[in-house]
């Protein structure tokens, strides 16, 4: 998957953070969104798409990659 | 069919529902009846207000979620038909208007100085001050006469101390802002109260940023005092921001303690299996569930559309207030099974308790930790924790813009 966030349009609630904080983190002035990786590994998949959803200001998409058999 | 609105008329039909809604007799913790069918039958669909006014409710989690991040829905509290909800209330949005009541592109440029304070990281490095701030009280709690109100002792200092820190307030001064947000939370008050307690706030943060521009500390107040004299705020926005951070800072959180441990009290299945867990995740599913389960912002979040909408097969046009009743949001089946059954196990994180949209809630990564704090050792330490009175004899703050109890005689 590849993640993508958008900074001007984050609130800064935090929620991603607690959702996976091994993908997002937040800037030191003002608590807006830092993407850590765009790639994350697999196992944290279902963690992103829960960070995605929950963010009340949509500045998170995720893009599902077709798995290679 | 939604046999109780007419879109896009300024004459909807005489019989509709004034809200807020009555709970019903015995049941504190649900939202009122009248809400559920609502929610089953019209669940977009007009009501009346105290001046007559009659915005749309909607009263479905996802047609909630879907209007609180619309750019076309304003929360301008300036704007002529934007559903206050009281004369009062109407009163103090316009005379200290914060961040909450603005649009973007104000309300993002006032939110982000006040954001870093509540960054993840930042309330996490709080977590054991909070800590120490909860088994202080819980031993002064202890060492005193019982019964006792558990309100004034334990669960308003708790957020009234952090927010202090935090803030930069001296909590010696708690009487007075305490008091004075307690009258500005009441739905009922008159123009006349919410006028003099909002000044007084007002007023009172105005001195203590001036009192951070002299003696700049390692606080809130104080960098916001630091982009006033950088010229990035007035001294006017920063007293409202002040007032807002504050009064929300306290209110809510204490609420949450008071109620959330009046209905664990109530559910000692749920109590038990909380108090006898060593597991933090329990702990913070615990928090997530009484957030959804009690959702105590209980007068609806309120917004003016900016444009027509379409949406659940109605109109809503230009220049309509809009209603979000996220306390029947929280209790729709079609987001959360079994939804009027309390469980702390279950983790409801897509709760709408702090809203959606960039107004949800500034300061929830602090009321998390503050409530995983308390839910945490407060049931081990008092395990005989007990409400001295009848439910029938505890006064609910059914008339609070926020919900809660006025007060809680416990033992032990």
């Amino acid at each position: 998957m590849k993640v993508i966030v958008d900074q001007n349009k984050c609130v800064a609630s935090g929620q991603c953070v607690l959702a996976t904080p091994e993908v997002f983190d937040q800037r030191e002035e003002d608590g807006i969104v830092v993407l850590l990786t765009e790639t994350p590994p697999e196992h944290l998949a279902d963690d992103v798409r829960q960070a995605a959803a929950l963010c009340p200001a949509q500045a998170i998409w995720v893009e599902e990659q077709e798995k290679k058999e | 069919m939604n046999t109780t609105s007419a879109p896009g008329t300024d004459a909807p039909s005489a019989d509709l529902p004034d809200y807020p809604m009555t709970r019903a007799a015995g049941c504190p913790f649900d939202p009122p009846p009248a809400l559920y069918t609502l929610q089953a039958q019209a669940p977009i669909s007009r009501v009346r207000l105290w001046d007559g006014s009659t915005p749309w409710l909607v009263t479905r989690y996802e047609d909630q979620r879907a209007l609180l991040a619309d750019p076309r829905i304003s929360a301008d509290s300036t704007h002529p038909h934007y559903p206050h909800p009281g004369p009062g209330q109407k009163e103090r949005r316009t005379q200290s208007r914060a961040f909450i009541a603005m649009d973007d592109p104000e309300h993002a440029r006032l939110r982000r100085m006040a954001t870093a304070a509540f960054a993840i990281k930042h309330v996490e490095a709080l977590r054991p001050a909070i800590q120490k701030i909860v088994d202080g009280l819980i031993d002064a709690m202890l060492a005193g006469p019982k019964p006792v109100d558990f309100v004034q002792a334990f669960a308003l200092p708790v957020p009234s101390l952090v927010i202090c820190e935090l803030l930069g307030v001296p909590y010696a001064d708690h009487d007075f802002f305490q008091s004075n947000s307690k009258t500005l939370t009441k739905r009922t008050i008159t123009r006349e109260q919410a006028r003099a307690a909002t000044q007084r706030l007002v007023d009172y943060l105005d001195g203590m940023i001036g009192d951070k521009l002299a003696h700049p500390a390692h606080d809130l107040l104080s960098t916001l005092a630091e982009r006033v004299r950088a010229g990035e705020l007035s001294r006017h926005e920063a007293a409202n921001t002040g007032v807002l951070l504050l009064t929300a800072g306290h209110e809510t959180t204490a609420n949450m303690i008071a109620l959330g441990t009046l209905t664990l009290l109530q559910h000692p299945d749920q109590l038990t299996r909380l108090r006898e867990s060593r597991d933090p995740q329990l702990v913070a599913s615990a928090v997530e569930e009484l957030l959804r389960y009690l959702n105590i912002v209980h007068s609806g979040r309120r917004r003016v559309a900016l444009e027509d909408i379409e949406i659940g097969g109605v109109t809503i046009r230009a220049g309509d207030g809009v209603i979000l009743a996220n306390d029947i949001g929280n209790r729709d089946p079609a987001a959360f099974p079994d939804p009027d059954r309390l469980d702390v196990g279950r983790n409801p994180r897509h709760h709408v308790a702090f809203g959606f949209g960039v107004h949800q809630c500034l300061g929830q990564p602090l009321a998390r930790v503050e409530l995983q704090a308390v839910y945490s050792t407060l049931y081990r330490r008092i395990p005989t924790l007990q409400v001295a009175v009848d439910l029938d004899d505890i006064p609910f703050k059914h008339d609070g813009l926020v919900y809660g109890v006025y007060e809680l005689p416990i033992t032990w």
